[in-house]
Parts: structure tokens; sequence; C-alpha cells
């Protein structure tokens, strides 16, 4: 019968489920341990309680064993540290130890030390009395209740930052109850001191709160939150359970329990009862005042739940829960829900009895619904019997709907198929089907990576279609990581065999794992492995640590970012103490070599120089000289710089530039002397400027030695020379000049010199001078158009008139086109 | 393909990091900034989202006053860093409780982030990307605004730029589709698309051949050392001459002629949208004047129509409507004209004809022995170094290579007019292939200098088989131009210009491997979509409308000569070409950015 384990509560009923055979059963004795239980099927922490067993406490350590929910050993931890009060579990599975200095070491599920952290100065001083692990927020939050009664607690144990609570006024002893209350996001505690309730929040304010109550008290002794913080049960000294709303505002019932004694756990069954334990019974409180009683055979330990609760025993483990809605409907006796009609019908066919078509006719209309109910309820099923059945009801009535949506069917199939998968005795995670749709599938799978339970894990994400880099490319990561932690295997092989399995795998960080495989002081390994990492980014700074700097300077080329070469460069730099050996090694990526040279060229240019040097480019090192000399400020230094430039062409055998270098140092000698002399300057002025400037100054003498010392050409010289003195004006000397040989620019030169300085007059004596079939052209430039046609006519040469004319179209001087015109008439008359 | 979508980007990334410091700031840019970030957000922007005052990082100053939180917006350069630091530990005693954050643009260098730890100051500021690369200048050009490419790319083999290259190609990527066809001319663009694949997220591959949400077809990365001859040519079109005599920054000109009388100053942002300007950007100088005059009288009749205003409501349609436009494209007009003038006189006072002449000698390879004479001619004279230089590199890439008795006669007469300073800037050009020395081959050589005598004649060829110098320049009609080579009055065409035209009409680059042997680095092409009509297997894709659309990006910079025969083809063929590259050069400040200590 269905319904044989059910017990009502007012209207509603409760029943509970044996989800385990204990596997520590006969091993262990639970009443001895002080005992942590995680939530959502979570993991099970005990540790040897001293005070429990009732023995003289001795100096050996104890040992902490964590289980799965089946009682399977997980790992086990000699504990070496401080004297543990507590242990706790945080929303991400940590163990919690905390210890009686308010220090909380945190440790994974394996049992590996994580982290620590500690209550505050004061609670270290002052040891606490108290202790609450609660859900905030923000996660897993704890409260400390030094033996000062101040409160201290932290919102995220990920994140831990300590805050005090107010103070309570006049609490001059331990309080009789206190716990912690999530109200409009913030995390605020509620003590008792004897009859009155205060609230006290961070921001050190304190409220006395007022609860309705009808009778009188002198003490509450004891409290408990609901899983979703909406809810509160406090009891009494007088043996009243009073429960209510979180924000005490609001009241259901107190329930007198008669019992004098402080029960041994207070606890809410999700949402609907209250339970109280007193060693080996029970009750539970409805919000209506019912009540069933429970007994049991030995001592047991209750883990509050979202949808229930958890009474854990030597032998069983149970599952209190009230009976979900529609699992009433469908197998409540007499029930005429459609649901429970089709379960019936889907019964009746199995048997091959016509009834079954009666039962489906007489709920025809209201089939859809029958269908979601049958799926609905094997959702709430453990056992995969029942399951099966509902489901197989589920499935027989779909065949009469035409239009009904697979998904809720299909979706529900997938599910328990998951869930029956991790309830198995040896993973050993009770989930019921409400939890995990709160847990979410990926945080399953994080959790079953936890336990190590790859395969499964991947297996689920293949079988629930999880795209690869969501699901098992994160889990083959783990995987990895947790394999380069296993030290006596082969590390060549061990590469090989990850590399195999993560090659395919989108997202994977090989340099995530290498890392790890580094903290485990395997770096050979590591370095394997990083060279699947395909991004350089992540490659290089790894294989830098690992001090395997040739590797991640290539690396680091071929990546194409210089950024990252340069990262290198200068970790290099900084670690290889030798500076020709760090040159050696950059030498053979010219890449990173010309980067580095790039660097210096801005820090420190004389380092370009000696990098030249050793690489024996004596070319680029006298051209650094030559360059550097130009920054020298006194004159001796800058020659000196040019004298090294000069042996340095001269080693890389370029004749053209020492010759050049050395005269330039020529030239700035006789530059510096003519500048004491003259009071004018002309250091830095071109061989060229230089000789045009002294010409203009007149001194001709020191021009014709510089163009004998340089070997100046006559054409240059010439027209230099010509250039200087008609833009100094001294037009003697030009004719002077004209007339002591002949020019080798040809007098049209001349012409041209004294039009650009705007000397007609001048320009007009030369005019004169310059060859007949240059004639005209210099004409035309002096602007003595009339002139340049008749010499054209007279040279009998058609183009030159032309050019003349367009000249004469452009001045648009009408007299002279018609000459011109009339004499090219002429010239071709006489041909 | 919207550039203007990369500009809204752009904004908004900037407005979040304005914001994301509450308060009241200053902000310190580069002073290479200052245009480049006018034309993404003027200061009312960057006041809107609470700037107080802007500064231009001045290396003079030792530090600044001003609010509590300060922001600098700086290429990550070293002596910039440091410029920094120095500010913050000249002020650390003053102003010990202000905010400092850095924005190195367009990412974070690890060698800044060592020296502000080295100069103590790491602990005091924050450091923030910001990941400003291609800017949009105009429709159809985005730029890196990195002159220091070239430099730093070709001459020092320094690649941290080339990985903003890629980056920024993966980021249009990202926003435009993947491009499924992209040629690779060079071997610095052979690099870029090796990154590329590296920095994209998912294969490449898989998502082109995927196909969707493609809005660009192909894709060239150009090398500027597969031509320099491109950029040592005069410019003739409107748009390039006024970046070689003015200079156009981030498409901001400033029209304030130094020596002409006319009286129309001020500063003009060069666009599509401005509407005269679009219409004269692409000419042929000698026919720009045209233009504005014909414009003038348009102008003028719009503006005699004021005395046929009968009615008064005429008069207010008039005033309201016409007048305000009318000012508008008088001042615009008047700008153009001081403009050309200013051309005019520039180019007249000079030898222009002359250099003309001599450049297309120089192009045509004909005359040679005279070209040399005029250049030594140019050096007697004192002509402007830049000039002349432009010249001897010119002669040195036609000729591929200078013979030795010239060469060495015009490095000796070069050094004597300009000035010894000027020689490691004459070894940097002959480090990048620009100026080489030719040594004509004696017979008994050893084999070894074959190598050399192969790289000879690798101008002449590509421009014989190409056909770059058009053989009779006269066809060429610059008025309404009927070849690229208009846009250097018909004496040559731009190598990579003309590359994409032929690659483009081929769709494919198998008849022509004989021609691309030749371009210097070599040429790879990676091809996703196949042309329409040679789809194998009988499924013909659809030509969608991206294969009409290309990115040309080039590396090193490109100038408004090729922007512009890269326009007239577009309207040819009926192309969307977009330019990229990594600043706009002209001869001169191409010649410029690679000499090693300007003279002053």
């Amino acid at each position: 019968m269905a319904t044989a384990d059910w017990n009502p509560l007012g209207n509603v009923y409760y029943r509970n489920v044996e989800l385990y055979q204990m596997d520590w059963n006969g091993l262990l004795e639970l009443n001895q341990y002080m005992i942590a239980a995680a939530p959502y099927g979570g993991p099970i922490a005990l540790m040897k309680d001293d005070k429990k067993t009732g023995r003289v406490s001795t100096n050996v350590k104890p040992i902490i064993n964590v289980y799965n929910a089946a009682g399977k050993p997980l790992s086990q931890l000699r504990w070496n540290s401080g004297n543990v009060v507590h242990l706790g579990w945080s929303n991400t599975e940590e163990l919690l130890c905390i210890q009686d200095n308010g220090v909380i070491l945190v440790y994974d599920i394996a049992l590996n030390f994580k982290r620590t952290f500690g209550m505050g100065q004061e609670a270290k001083e002052m040891k606490i009395l108290d202790w609450k692990v609660f859900s905030s927020f923000q996660g897993t939050g704890i409260a400390v209740m030094t033996t000062s009664y101040r409160i201290y607690l932290i919102n995220n144990v990920d994140d831990p930052r300590v805050r005090k609570l107010a103070e309570v006024p006049d609490l001059n002893s331990a309080p009789s109850s206190w716990t912690i209350l999530n109200l409009d996001r913030q995390s605020r505690a509620l003590v008792a001191k004897d009859a009155q309730l205060f609230l006290v929040d961070h921001g050190g304010q304190y409220q006395e709160q007022f609860p309705e109550l009808a009778s009188t008290v002198t003490a509450f002794i004891e409290m408990a939150v609901s899983f979703n913080n909406k809810l509160l049960a406090m009891f009494t000294d007088k043996g009243v359970i009073w429960i209510g709303s979180s924000d005490l505002k609001k009241v259901y019932c107190e329930f007198n329990t008669k019992a004098s004694q402080r029960p041994q756990q207070l606890a809410w069954s999700g949402v609907g009862a209250v339970v109280a334990l007193w060693d080996k019974l029970c009750i539970v409180v409805g919000p209506e005042k019912d009540w069933i009683k429970y007994n049991f055979e030995s001592f047991v330990y209750l883990v509050q739940e979202e949808d229930g609760l958890r009474i854990i025993g030597n032998e069983l483990h149970q599952f209190l829960q009230k009976v979900p809605d529609v699992t009433e409907q469908i197998f409540k006796i007499g029930s005429m829900e459609p649901g429970a009609m089709l379960y019936e019908a889907s019964k009746e066919f199995s048997r091959r009895s016509q009834k079954a078509d009666e039962y489906i006719r007489m709920i025809k209309d209201k089939l859809d619904v029958a269908v979601d109910q049958c799926i609905q309820a094997a959702g709430h099923e453990i056992e995969p019997s029942k399951q099966k059945a509902l489901l197989r009801a589920a499935s027989f009535g779909k065949c009469f709907l035409t239009d009904y949506r697979p998904e809720a069917f299909v979706d529900m199939c997938q599910m328990l198929r998951v869930l029956n998968q991790v309830r198995q005795f040896s993973v050993g995670i009770p989930l019921t089907y409400t939890q995990l749709n709160h847990l979410s599938v990926p945080v399953l799978i994080d959790r079953l990576v936890l336990r190590k339970l790859f395969c499964l894990a991947i297996r689920i994400c293949h079988y629930l279609k999880i795209p690869d880099a969501e699901g098992a490319s994160r889990i083959l990561a783990h995987w990895a990581c947790y394999k380069v932690q296993q030290k006596h295997e082969d590390e060549e092989q061990l590469a090989r065999s990850i590399s195999q399995k993560l090659l395919d795998a989108p997202g994977v960080s090989f340099s995530e794992i290498a890392s790890q495989a580094l903290e485990q002081g395997r770096k050979q390994l590591a370095i394997k492995l990083l060279d699947y990492e395909p991004k350089a980014s992540e490659q290089v700074p790894l294989l830098l640590k690992m001090d395997q700097n040739n590797t991640a300077l290539s690396k680091a080329v071929d990546s194409g970012d210089t950024d990252l070469v340069y990262t290198v460069l200068l970790t290099m730099k900084d670690k290889i103490s030798n500076m020709g050996e760090f040159f050696m090694a950059i030498r053979q990526m010219p890449i990173a070599y010309s980067l580095y040279i790039q660097y210096c060229r801005q820090q420190n240019p004389k380092l370009v120089e000696d990098l030249y040097y050793q690489e024996d480019n004596f070319l680029a090192e006298g051209n650094c000289k030559v360059v550097s000399s130009y920054s020298e400020e006194m004159f001796e230094d800058r020659i000196r710089k040019l004298e090294a430039a000069i042996t340095c062409y001269q080693k890389a055998k370029m004749e053209f530039a020492s010759k050049q270098t050395e005269d330039q140092i020529k030239l700035l000698k006789i530059q510096r002397k003519l500048e004491d002399e003259s009071n004018k300057t002309y250091i830095d002025m071109s061989l060229h400027d230089t000789m045009y400037k002294l010409t203009q100054n007149g001194n001709h003498k020191m021009t014709e030695q510089l163009r004998k010392d340089f070997k100046v050409p006559d054409k240059r010289f010439w027209l230099l020379r010509m250039e200087a003195l008609a833009e100094s004006s001294d037009w003697t000397e030009l004719e002077r000049f004209s007339k002591s040989k002949k020019p080798p620019v040809g007098m049209e030169a001349f012409v041209d010199v004294c039009m650009k300085y705007y000397n007609r007059t001048e320009a007009m004596k030369y005019v004169n001078r310059v060859t007949p079939d240059q004639k005209v052209k210099c004409l035309v430039k002096v602007g003595n158009l009339k002139e340049a046609a008749d010499s054209a006519l007279e040279s009998r040469n058609e183009d030159s008139l032309n050019i003349v004319l367009s000249k004469a179209i452009q001045s648009n001087n009408k007299q002279l086109i018609e000459t011109i015109r009339d004499y090219k008439i002429r010239l071709n008359t006489k041909k | 393909m919207d550039v203007h979508l990369l500009k809204q980007l752009q904004r908004d990334q900037l407005a979040h990091m304005l914001e994301s410091e509450p308060g009241k700031k200053d902000f310190v840019i580069d002073p290479c900034f200052t245009k480049l970030l006018d034309r993404i957000a003027g200061a009312t922007f960057l006041k809107d989202h609470g700037v107080d005052k802007i500064y231009k990082l001045d290396p003079s100053q030792k530090s600044l006053a001003g609010t509590d939180i300060r922001f600098y917006f700086v290429r990550p350069a070293i002596p910039t860093i440091k410029l920094i630091a120095n500010h913050i530990n000249a002020e650390k005693s003053s102003h010990g409780l202000r905010k400092y954050k850095i924005i190195m643009v367009p990412r974070k260098l690890h060698v800044c982030e060592k020296i502000l730890e080295s100069e103590g100051v790491y602990g005091s500021i924050s450091i923030e990307d910001f990941n400003l690369e291609l800017v949009t200048l105009d429709n159809d050009i985005l730029s890196l605004e990195l002159p220091d490419f070239l430099r730093n790319f070709y001459l020092d083999g320094d690649q941290t730029w080339l990985h903003t290259v890629a980056s920024s190609i993966v980021h249009l990527e990202n926003l435009y589709g993947n491009i499924p066809n992209v040629y690779c001319l060079g071997k610095g663009a052979q690099m870029t698309f090796d990154l590329i694949n590296l920095l994209s997220d998912k294969p490449r591959e898989e998502s082109v051949e995927k196909g969707d949400n493609q809005n660009i077809g192909h894709l060239f990365i150009i090398d500027r050392d597969i031509d320099f001859v491109t950029p040592l040519c005069a410019p003739v079109t409107y748009e390039a001459l006024l970046d070689e005599i003015y200079g156009i920054e981030c498409g901001i000109i400033d029209l304030t002629n130094p020596d002409s009388t006319s009286n129309t100053p001020g500063k003009l942002l060069l666009t599509a949208e401005n509407e005269i300007f679009q219409m004269i950007r692409n000419r042929h100088f000698s026919y720009v004047f045209a233009y504005i005059s014909d414009k003038a009288k348009e102008l003028k009749l719009v503006h005699d129509k004021k005395d046929d205003l009968k009615s008064v409501k005429d008069m207010r349609h008039f005033v309201s409507n016409d007048l305000r436009s009318l000012k508008q494209q008088q001042k615009l007009l008047a700008q153009h004209i001081g403009a050309c003038e200013y051309i005019m006189s520039t180019k007249s006072k000079g030898s222009f004809e002359e250099f003309t002449h001599v450049e297309h000698c120089l192009l045509q390879g004909s005359d040679t022995k005279e070209c040399i004479n005029f250049i030594e001619e140019c050096l007697y004279k004192q002509t402007n170094w830049l000039t002349v230089l432009r010249l001897i590199c010119l002669l040195s890439l036609t000729e591929d290579g200078i013979q030795s008795k010239d060469y060495k006669s015009l490095r000796t007469k070069f050094l004597h007019s300009h000035g010894f300073d000027l020689m490691p800037s004459w070894f940097n050009l002959k480090k990048l292939g620009i100026l080489t020395e030719y040594e004509l081959p004696q017979v008994n050589k050893p084999l070894g200098k074959m190598a050399s005598i192969t790289r000879r004649g690798q101008f002449k060829s590509l421009s014989k088989r190409l056909n770059l110098v058009p053989k009779v320049s006269e066809n060429v009609d610059l008025r309404t131009p009927n070849d690229m080579s208009y846009v250097f009055s018909g004496a040559y065409t731009p190598l990579a210009c003309k590359l994409v035209d032929l690659i483009l009409s081929r769709e494919s680059l198998i008849s022509l491997d004989d021609v691309l042997k030749l371009i210097p680095g070599g040429v790879k092409c990676d091809m996703r979509l196949k042309p329409a009509s040679k789809a194998r297997g009988g499924h013909s894709i659809p030509s969608s409308p991206a294969a009409k659309v290309v990115l040309v990006y080039f590396l090193g910079g490109c100038t408004f000569s090729e922007i512009a025969a890269l326009r007239y083809l577009a309207r040819r063929e009926g192309y969307k070409i977009t330019i990229a590259t990594t600043a706009i050069i002209t001869g001169n400040s191409f010649v410029e950015s690679v000499m090693e200590r300007k003279p002053i």
C-alpha cells in the first residue's frame, strides 16, 4: 500500500522514507561524535567529542572522518591544529573547522587544507563561547559569540570580512539562546536574554522584539530558523514551542510539549512542520497544533532540507517530508483526481482488464492534467519501481492525447535517471527532484567533480547533451588537475594521457593544469603540458616562472605579440645577471633582438652601441656614435665621438663613411676657428652653406681654401659664388667674377641669378654676352619680349619665335603679338 | 559596410571609460591625439561626460594643477610614460589624494608597466586599455594614425604595431563578418595574416565557409615596401596636393596661408560631406580651377536671384533657406580658391615643370644621364633637401640601383650641400632598399653576385609587365580620367592599385604568377569565396553583394594619390572600396620619417 507510511498532520500527510542503510552501522556510535552534515544530500563529517564520550581528554589528537550520505567513508584526517569546537559545511561543500580561538580552517571534501581565517582579535583573545554556521545572501556565513557575549559575523567564508554586531543591553551572562536571521539582505542576530528578545545588527543598532505570546515565558532556550529563512521556531523553558514568521510579526501557534527538558535538536522539516528531538523520541508539530510522534531505536541527528528533514542514525538514513500534493492526489485512498484514475487505468491495463478503458473514459476531458500529475508524482518518488509505475501511467495516458508536448515527460525521465544515479549508495547524494531544481545541474556536476567522480560527471553531461565547452571540458580539466597530483605516475605517460583526452575538448586551459603541476613540484610535466596550450599569453608567464627563458622567448616570438616578447626580455634581463649571457640568449632571435634594441634606444642609448659592438655590426655602431655626437655639448667631446665613429667605419670597411667623417672633423675644426675669428656661427653648417656664408662676408680667401680642401667641383663653386654675391648685391664682384675665366655654368646662369634678385639692369649686361642660341631665352627671362622677338627673327628660329609669342599672349601685349605674327610671316615667306 | 558604426562604438567606449570614475576629472592627452580625438568626440562630448579641463601632455611641464581625478590618454611609449611618472612623483607631496588613471591606446604594454614600476608610481595609478584602433576619417578611409609604423616595422624590425594591425582587422571581422578572400602582398602582409588567424577566437576557415553575416568580400593587405615609388612621386590630384603642401591631419586641414594675401584662414574638415570638396578632391589639379569658377558662376546666379525677389514672402523664403547655404558655400569656395592660389604659387616658385619632366623621364627610364645632371644642378643650387633626396631615391628605385660612380658622387655632393648629419639617414634609406648602389657586373666575378643581378630590373620588368607606365601618356584624359595613372598625369599607375585592379578582375592569381613573383616579399592569398561561375559540383554560390565590397589595407601608410586611384577604380568597376591604412603619408613625411636625426 502506497499510503502505509503516511501519517496525517492536520490536513496533510507526512511520510518518513528510508534513504540508506548506513554503511557505518556497527562501526561507530553517533552519540559520541561531533557531527556536521551538509544540506542537499551533502557529506557528513564526524569527529570524536570527548565531552560526549565522557572520557578524560587525552593528548591524542582527534580524527576527522568524512562520509557520504550513505555512511561510506570518503576521507580521514588526524587533526593537528588547535581545539576544534564545531564543524560545519559551506555551500561549496568545504569543511569549516571552527576553533575555540575563533580561527576557522577550511578543508575540501578530501580533507586537503585550503585556507584559514580568523574572527578578529577579540575572539582570539577571549575565546569563543558559541557559534552558528548559517546561509547568508552571499553564501555561507559564520557567527561566533565571544566569552564577553559579543557577536562577530562574516557573511561569506570565501570573502571573510568580520563585522561586529551591536551589543545587547545589560547582557551579563550567556544568553539563553540566539540565532542568525537573514532579513532584508542583511544578517542580524536574534538574541534571547531570558524572556527578552533583541535583534542586533552590524550597524550598531539593537531593537527589542515583542512577539505575540499567549503563554508566560521565563526564557527562550532554543531557536530554529527554517531553510528558507522565513519561519522561526522557539522553545521556551516551559516546554512550549512558539511557531511564527522570522520577522516575529506573525504567530502560527504555540504548542505545549509539556517537556521540561531542553530538546536535543529543534529543526524545521521544509516549511511545514517543526521537529523537536529528545534522545530517541521526536515530535513533529504542524502550524495548526497537530502533531505526530516518532520513536527511534538509537541516537539520531537532524539535517534541515529545503523540502524536508533528513534523519541520520546509526543504522538508517531517513527522510521526513510532507507528502507532496500531487502524490497525495494520486495515492490518497478514494481519490477521484484524474491522476489517480489514470494510475488505476494503467494498472488495470497491465492486467489486461477492460476496466482500464472505463477509467480512461471517466477522465477523458482531463487526461492532460492526469498525465502531468503522474509525471510530477514520479519525480517525488525515491523508489525506482514507483517512479516506473507512475511514468508508465503517464506514458499510457499520453497515447490518448494527440497534441501533448513530450518535453515534460522526457525531461522527467532524464532527471530521474540522473537522480537515481547520484542517489546510488556509492555516490551517496540523496537529492530530491525539488532540491535538484534548486541546486541546478551544473552545481551537481561540480559536486561530483569534488568527489572525483569524473566519469559519472562526464556521462551525465553527455546524457543531458550539455555542450562540451560548459560541461565535459571543464570536468576533464579538473580531472587533469587531479591527475597531475598523483605523483606515482610516470610523467611522460601522464602528459600523453592528459593531452589525448583534452586536446579535442574545447576551452580547456592547459596552462591552468600546468600551473597545478608546477605547484606539485612537477616542472618537467608542467613544461610538457604547456606545450599543448594554444594561447601564448597563457604559456609565457608560466614558462618564465619555471625559468624556461628560451622556450618562453621563442613562444613569445611565435605569437607575434611583441608585448609578450618584452615581458620575457625584461624578466630575463632581471634574472640573468651576466649581460653577455643575456645577449647571447637573445641574439638567436632576430625579432627579439631588434625589439630589445628599440627598447634600449629609448632607455639607454649607450647600450645600443655595446650591442652593435657585440654583434660586430660596426656600421650601425658608427652611425650611433655619429648621431650621439650631436648631443655632446663640448666641442672636444664631439670630435672624440666622431673619431671613434671613424674607427668603427674603418672596421666595417666603409671607406666612404670614414672619409666623410674625417672631412666633417676637418670642417668642424675650420668652422670652430672661423667662429673664434669672426664671432659668427658656422658650426653645423654644411660645406656649401659655410662657403656661401664666407662669400657673403667677403672672406674669399677662406672660400678658396675650402674649395681646394674639399675638392669642390667648379660648377658648384661658380653657382654658389654667383648666388652669394647676387644675394648680397655685390654686383661689381659678380661682374669681375664673370670675367675671371670662362664660366663653366654658361652666361645664362648669370642672367638667372640677377633676375632672381630682381636686378634687370645687371641681367641685361650678361644677356649680351650669352651665346646666340640662348639669347632669345634669356631675353624672355629678363622680360624684354620685343628684343627677344627681334633676336629670334635674326636667328631665323621659328620655335623661339613661338615661345616669345606664347609669352606675349600671356602678358596680353596686343601690339607685340601683331609684330611677332608679322615676323612669322616674314620668316616663312623668306623661306 | 558602414564605417560610421566604428565611430559610434568608439564614442560609446570612451563615454563608458570616462564614467567609470564618477566626479570631475582632468584629461591629459598625448599631443598626437588632439585632432584624432576631435574626430571621434569633441570637447563638448568630453565635458558632458565629466571632464573638467583638457591638457596637452607637454614635456616642459613638471606637474599640473587640477581636480582630484586625472586621466592620461596616451600611446604606450617609453618617453611619454616617463613623463607621466615624473608628474606623479612631483605631485605626490602636494596632492597625495589624487587618483591617476593611465589609458593606453590601443593597448597597454608590459614595458610601460615596468617603467612605472621602476619609477615607483605603479602603486598609485591604475592602467586601462582603450582599444582605439582604426579611426573613421571619411566614408571610405580608416586610419590607425600610426605614422611610426613605417619606420618601426620596415627599418627597425619592431613588430609591435603589426599586432595592432592584425587585431584591428580581427575587430573589423567581428563587426562586419569574416572576409572570405584575403590577398597578402608582401612579407609584412603575410605576417599580419598569420597573426589574424592566431588572434581570432574561432578558427577563421570554419566561420568563413559558413558564410553568414559577410559584409566584406575581399581584403587586400599591402606592404608599403613593395612600392616605394608611389609616395616619392609628386602628387597632382587636389587632395594629395593639399596634403603635400598644407598637411592634412585626421581629415582636418589648416588653410591659414603663411605667405598669402588671401584672408580666408581657418580650419576645415575635409570629408565627403563637404560638397564642393567632394567634387574636386580627386580631380587633376589643372581641372580644379575650372570647376571652382563654374561653381562661382552658379553661386552668383543664385545670389542674383535676390534682385528678382518680388514679394515679402519670397524674400523671407530666400533669407531663411538659400541665403544661409549660400553664405556657407561662398566661404568654402573662397577657402578653396585661396588654397589653389597658394598651391599654384608654391609650384611655380621652384622649377616645377622641370621637376615633373625629370620625374617622368625617370619613370620611363629614359635620359638617365640628363636626369642625373639635373639632380646635381639642384644640389649645387641648394634646392630643398627633401625634394632632391626624393628625386635621388626615385632614381635609385626606377633604375634598381644607382651606378656606383654616380652613386658615390651624388652621395658626396648631397652631404656637401646639406650637411654631414644626413649621412646616417642615407644609410637608413639604403637599409630600406630605397637608395642602393649598383656595381656594373665584371666579367670574372664569382657566382655569388648573381643574386644582385637578378634583383636588378625589378621595377623595370614590373612596370613593363603590368604596364604601369602607359606608353603614350597623351591618351590619358586628365579631365575625365580613363586610367588610374591620371593621378600622376598619366606617367605612372600606383603598383598597389594596379594589383588590386588585376586581382579583382581575374578573381584568381593563377594567370598572374609570373608577375607576382616579382613582388618583393611575395604574394599569398587565401580565397574561400569562389567566383560564382567557376564553382564546381553544379551548386553555384549566388554572388552576394559582399563580393563587390573590398577593403584595402596599407601597411606603412598610403598616399592620397593611391586613394584617388582606388576611388577611380571603384567608380569604374562598381566596387565599394574602403581604404584602411596605418597612416596617410606624403612623399616628404615618408622620407622624413626614416631620417635618423631631423635637421633643424
